[in-house]
């Protein structure tokens, strides 16, 4: 079983997204309008250790893989979390033009659009070959990056919990590892719930990315049956939103994720030298009181 | 025993919907109608659900016991009406209808029948604006003199576009998708205004709908009201809805995420200081047994689900409140009208 990095390193700050302020958003928004600033903040949590990019199959990402790629030497060990898809895309999309059309729009190298035009019907009513095709869309941006995990976001992940369209984990989980070789990710905020249904189709020790805070923030079931589930279910949590958008002091935020010692992961985003070191800093010391673990 | 709900309208709505009222612990989705035989033959393959191409058809024979509609809102009131005529609870996606008498028809049946009736102006169930709500009627802002609303988004940035969103005679346009929504918070927070006194109903790529909308909006004891909406804003990621409230007192600026309260000089309230006062909706948000895309869209179906357990009438967001936003929309088409 591959071993996933202690600390991820996340990017809601580049694209506007913050759960507590629209303002602050704006401003992240408007700082990180060149790509170039994103790699500058990305070079600088590298250089720190912090090789693992959680992110979004945003628009803006293939500039950034295209940047990875360019320099193999200087990025040998950067290693892409993707989480597909990035929602906004497709949901605008299906107002703008429909479902069918947005199928097209986005499926691998417009399989359907030209070579399989006639076959449309076919091969979109089959709904595990529309993930695949949609999937290998999302992932042409990170073509020979280290890929070794590839999540599916929480809306679509929750809606599919939610639809009882478990099948698609399923085979979702075992696509990845056939085309990617690589470990399927779950991003949700319904942890109890989504790994009954993982369980329920044979997803053995899933990785499960979802809010993991002390202030019960979108943790769905509430805090103690999280905890408990963390406990003593089998999965392997990254926890994300532990600062609950800033809502809780750093060490407090921290201590509390850190104490919880099946928690494999912790992701988190920020755009500044000192916030990263001082999140990095504030892991490593509390795993050293929590578990003598060494950062790794 | 659970409460069988069919969806009729599988756009983005309804299968937002189809999966929040799956997962709660006592409703469960058991049919579906659309128009699309894509949308259906994928639901009916997968999922098991009953399909439907026929609203009338699905209402008759599938058992259910109550609707959920999430069409164009052009078909709100056909799809409506005969649910009710045939004693289903009712959940009907915002704004209503697109005339006020449809609107109040509707309300009219279903106190008569004595159904649940709710609306999908979600916005009421972000703890943020229930706590502004809440603020403004206490008297935390002394006597409010102006309340404005907003809403921004990016539904319609370029010239094309061709689904029903983009056709006035379909219920599209920026009134009917974003403007309702604001009008909806504004009456929530402090009750309707009685005139609209200028508006301007603007179009800037669409063709055959306004994609902002502009009002002054009067309202008992002196209070005036600004609506500003604009759904081409590319530089929103998604709809940000805004409402300021101004009193002698103080002021309130809240959105999704939070409430800022300002107070004057020797005007604390409760545990709100002088001076600016910040909550986030870490804070003020309820949590939800399951999570999709936002609290409230999960809280909203939640009472819905409890209204029909309880058979409590007086439920939030009922037809009757949502006819008064219906009613403000009306004033405006006419005061644009009127201004030419």
């Amino acid at each position: 079983m591959m071993k996933l990095d202690r600390i991820l390193f996340g990017d809601n700050q580049f694209f506007g997204v913050n759960h507590m302020s629209e303002e602050k958003a704006r401003q992240q928004m408007m700082k990180f309008k060149d790509t170039a600033a994103i790699i500058e903040v990305l070079d600088i949590a590298y250089d720190m250790g912090i090789r693992t990019f959680m992110c979004t199959t945003h628009d803006r990402m293939r500039e950034v893989c295209d940047h990875i790629r360019a320099d193999p030497t200087r990025y040998k060990a950067f290693i892409f979390h993707p989480c597909m898809p990035y929602a906004h895309k497709y949901a605008n999309s299906v107002t703008e033009v429909g479902a069918l059309e947005t199928i097209k729009r986005y499926s691998a190298g417009s399989v359907v659009g030209t070579l399989l035009r006639g076959a449309v019907g076919a091969i979109t009513r089959d709904i595990y070959d529309l993930m695949k095709l949609l999937v290998d869309g999302e992932m042409k941006s990170f073509a020979s990056l280290n890929t070794p995990v590839i999540l599916v976001q929480n809306v679509v992940t929750d809606l599919l919990l939610g639809m009882k369209l478990h099948g698609v984990f399923a085979e979702f989980h075992k696509y990845i590892r056939e085309r990617y070789g690589a470990e399927a990710g779950f991003i949700t905020m319904n942890v109890p719930a989504l790994l009954d249904a993982l369980e329920a189709v044979g997803i053995e020790n899933p990785i499960v990315c979802a809010n993991i805070n002390k202030i019960n923030f979108r943790m769905c079931g509430g805090l103690e049956v999280y905890e408990r589930t963390i406990r003593e279910r089998r999965f392997r949590p990254i926890a994300m939103s532990v600062f609950a958008s800033g809502a809780i002091p750093p060490e407090e935020a921290l201590d509390y994720v850190c104490r919880q010692r099946k928690i494999e992961s912790i992701v988190f985003g920020a755009s500044s030298r000192r916030n990263i070191e001082q999140t990095r800093d504030l892991i490593v010391k509390l795993d050293a009181k929590y578990a003598g673990a060494a950062w790794r | 025993m659970a409460i069988r709900v069919g969806i009729i309208g599988a756009g983005k709505m309804g299968i937002s919907h189809y999966a929040i009222v799956n997962a709660h612990r006592d409703a469960s989705v058991v049919a579906v109608c659309d128009t699309s035989s894509y949308v259906l033959s994928v639901l009916r393959k997968y999922t098991g659900v009953a399909t439907y191409g026929d609203h009338e058809e699905m209402i008759d024979r599938a058992g259910l016991d109550a609707i959920l509609v999430a069409t164009p809102t052009s078909t709100h009131f056909a799809c409506a009406k005969y649910a009710l005529e045939r004693n289903l609870h009712l959940f009907v996606e915002k704004p209503l209808t697109l005339s006020p008498e449809q609107s109040r028809a509707l309300s009219e049946l279903a106190t008569q029948r004595k159904r649940i009736n709710q609306v999908g102006f979600h916005n009421r169930f972000i703890g943020t604006f229930q706590e502004a709500r809440r603020l403004v009627r206490a008297g935390a802002l002394g006597q409010v003199t102006n309340l404005h609303g907003s809403a921004f988004g990016q539904v319609v940035v370029k010239e094309q576009s061709s689904t029903w969103r983009s056709k006035k005679s379909e219920g599209g346009g920026c009134l009917h998708d974003y403007a309702c929504h604001v009008v909806d918070l504004m009456n929530f927070v402090s009750g309707p205004p009685i005139r609209v006194g200028g508006a301007r109903m603007q179009s800037i790529f669409s063709k055959d709908v306004e994609d902002a909308v502009y009002a002054i909006l009067a309202y008992p004891d002196g209070m005036s009201g600004v609506l500003e909406t604009n759904w081409s804003d590319e530089t929103f990621r998604k709809m940000s809805t805004t409402l300021t409230a101004y009193g002698t007192k103080g002021k309130i600026v809240a959105d999704r995420q939070e409430l800022k309260l300002y107070l004057r000089a020797g005007c604390g309230f409760e545990r709100y200081e002088e001076g600016w006062n910040t909550r986030y909706i870490t804070d003020l948000q309820k949590p939800v047994s399951f999570y999709l895309r936002g609290e409230e869209y999960s809280a909203q179906i939640d009472a819905f689900v409890e209204a029909i357990q309880s058979g409590n009438m007086d439920h939030e967001n009922s037809f009757a409140s949502a006819c008064e936003a219906d009613r403000v929309l009306d004033l405006i088409v006419r005061a644009n009208q009127a201004d030419g």
